[in-house]
């Protein structure tokens, strides 16, 4: 099961218009692992995550989702397998004009047949996971921007999805809390067997949690490394990845 | 062994000193999770401080419902002093207990419902209008002072602004108060036509048509298109510009929002609504023309006749003092709504809302005003 690729990426080759920001980027995201796509600002990290989870179409090649194409696919069958994933946006995303609990119920009720006691248990459960119980009644606008992060997780693990994407999961968090999520991570990954992606440049998360990684590079417009982060630390050879990895400049 | 249905996922054994839950099937919404008041209703009748060990042998898949029936037993179980062993789980589930219980809710997070009494909902709502009072009153005199500064030359902002502001609420406005004020011409001319048929008065059509838009229903209209499209978007855009620190951002280099910001979009209505309004004028006598033309057998010639007998140019000059005016209301009632506003998505869209129905409201009340002295000043 352990080596079951989850998610399969073909040659896909992003564009806006047609200003190619990544071209013919392959790789594979096995079940279970923590994924890392690093690299620095603008080369593109956030519009590949955008590509993973249906919100752009590829330029060019296929993202395989769970071993089914999803461009191929239809409309709602797309609906379906995006609805199996959690995705933890930078500014968590919210919606503010619903409570957290509100924001909780949303999925809960398009895509479950629990009854409403149901769903106010697993509201419960779910926020207290992020530490934030008790904090049902409350509007994004009230909370810290830490605990609207940890929110925004509640929400994406409502639907316990198979796989979690996270965008900048530490960014305008303190070191501290950015740790504290790192390690929500990895406990979530632990025991919900869920397959994890996150896009971020934190180097301390890169290592805490990463088991694989794939770096992109503006310039080559394409992956120029990939592997699991302290091997690439300790073998690359590329001075640019070697750079990044030890914040030399 | 038999297939686990929906009622049997569960088997408690009491003892004296332990009792046994045993687990059974899989334990995911999909498949429904059992009703858990019986089985808490048998253990509120086990001994105090017995054990309960839960046994998960024969537990097939689970997701959160079991969690959550989890959760609720823990809970069960501490308010009837049982100590709860669960060794027994699978590790995750275990390990997701721990995480779900390790930050206890903090004190006085969780809220009261809100039922708070009639009187003290009528108070925090007056106090929140005097309060709103207080905000309008004090953007007024900062506008002012704003207005005091750009006279003397002195207040900042940059002119591509102004002139982008020009752009947007004039010439880009043109082809919607066509459409309007056209429109409002022909149902003048048509409404009236039928009436003054009647009496034979046809050709008085042209002096109502040419009247009523020239002193109301030219400024009228195009104020009201333009608090629809240009004050809810000025509501919008200094909102979110609120949402997003931008306005902080100017205060701390020390640049005056009201001056950089409000300045050039009330500048830009009050120059472009009076010039809206005499093409919005001229617009609707068309309107009427053609109505004429067509129903009542008036020539343009005869209509336009008409209308220079009865229509001087002092009605034209009131028509655009109050279009002056209701550009100084929709500009500031968009900019102060925008100013106002909270930060959040959901405030922008309520910031938008209340400007378009501060605007409407003060315009007819302004116009009313207006007329009223004119009446008094016999104009």
């Amino acid at each position: 099961m352990a080596t079951q690729a989850h998610l399969d990426i073909r040659n896909l080759t992003m564009a806006y218009g047609d200003a190619v920001i990544q071209e013919n980027l392959n790789f594979t995201v096995k079940r279970g692992e923590i994924f890392v796509i690093m690299g620095g600002s603008g080369c593109g990290k956030s519009t590949l995550l955008r590509h993973l989870i249906g919100l752009m179409t590829p330029y060019e090649g296929q993202i395989l989702l769970d071993g089914t194409d999803l461009w191929q696919a239809s409309q709602e069958e797309r609906n379906q397998l995006i609805s199996r994933c959690g995705v933890l946006y930078q500014g968590g995303a919210l919606w503010s004009s619903m409570t957290l609990a509100e924001n909780l119920e949303v999925p809960l009720k398009e895509y479950t047949t629990l009854s409403n006691k149901q769903i106010s248990e697993v509201i419960s459960y779910k926020l207290a996971l992020v530490g934030l119980a008790g904090f049902e009644d409350y509007y994004p606008s009230e909370i810290s921007g830490g605990m609207q992060k940890r929110a925004g997780l509640a929400r994406a693990i409502a639907l316990d999805p198979d796989i979690l994407f996270f965008d900048e999961p530490s960014a305008g968090l303190d070191p501290i809390s950015s740790r504290l999520l790192d390690d929500l991570i990895l406990q979530l990954r632990d025991s919900l067997g869920a397959t994890v992606v996150i896009v971020t440049h934190e180097l301390a998360s890169i290592f805490t949690v990463g088991d694989n990684s794939i770096f992109l590079d503006p310039d080559a417009k394409t992956s120029i490394a990939s592997g699991a982060p302290k091997e690439l630390l300790e073998t690359s050879t590329d001075p640019r990845v070697r750079k990044f990895l030890t914040r030399t400049t | 062994m038999p297939q686990p249905t929906q009622d049997v996922k569960y088997q408690l054994d009491s003892g004296n000193s332990t009792a046994v839950l045993s687990l059974c099937g899989d334990w995911c919404f999909d498949a429904g999770i059992p009703q858990s008041e019986p089985l808490f209703a048998d253990l509120s009748r086990q001994q105090k401080n017995s054990t309960l060990q839960i046994n998960c042998e024969q537990l097939g898949k689970w997701d959160s419902g079991l969690m959550t029936f989890l959760l609720a037993l823990l809970d069960t179980c501490r308010q009837h002093k049982i100590a709860v062993d669960t060794s027994q789980l699978p590790v995750g589930a275990q390990k997701l207990l721990d995480l779900a219980t390790r930050v206890p809710e903090r004190k006085g997070a969780r809220r009261a419902v809100l039922g708070l009494p009639v009187l003290t909902r009528i108070g925090n709502v007056t106090i929140e209008m005097h309060r709103n009072w207080e905000d309008l009153l004090s953007f007024l005199g900062e506008t002012v002072y704003a207005v005091g500064n750009m006279l003397r030359g002195k207040a900042r902002f940059r002119t591509s602004d102004l002139f982008y502001q020009i752009e947007g609420a004039g010439p880009s406005a043109l082809a919607i108060i066509t459409l309007i004020s056209t429109l409002v011409g022909l149902i003048l001319a048509f409404v009236g036509a039928v009436q003054l048929r009647l009496f034979g008065a046809q050709i008085f059509i042209a002096d109502l048509v040419g009247l009523g838009m020239a002193r109301e229903m030219g400024a009228m209209m195009t104020a009201i298109i333009m608090a629809g499209r240009t004050g809810a978007a000025y509501a919008a855009q200094l909102g979110t510009m609120q949402v997003n620190e931008e306005i902080d951002a100017l205060k701390t280099m020390g640049i005056s929002p009201i001056e950089f910001l409000v300045l050039p979009r009330l500048m830009a209505l009050c120059l472009m609504m009076p010039l809206l309004c005499i093409y919005a004028d001229f617009m609707g006598i068309f309107g009427g023309a053609i109505v004429s033309a067509l129903m009542l057998d008036i020539s343009f010639f005869e209509y336009y006749q008409q209308l220079q007998s009865s229509v001087a140019l002092k009605h034209f000059l009131i028509g655009l003092i109050k279009a002056a005016i209701f550009g100084v209301i929709v500009a500031t009632s968009g900019c102060f709504r925008g100013m106002q506003c909270g930060r959040s998505a959901s405030a922008v869209g309520f910031a938008a809302t209340n400007a378009v129905v501060t605007s409407i409201v003060l315009i007819v009340v302004a116009d009313a005003i207006v007329t009223i002295i004119c009446q008094i000043l016999g104009y």
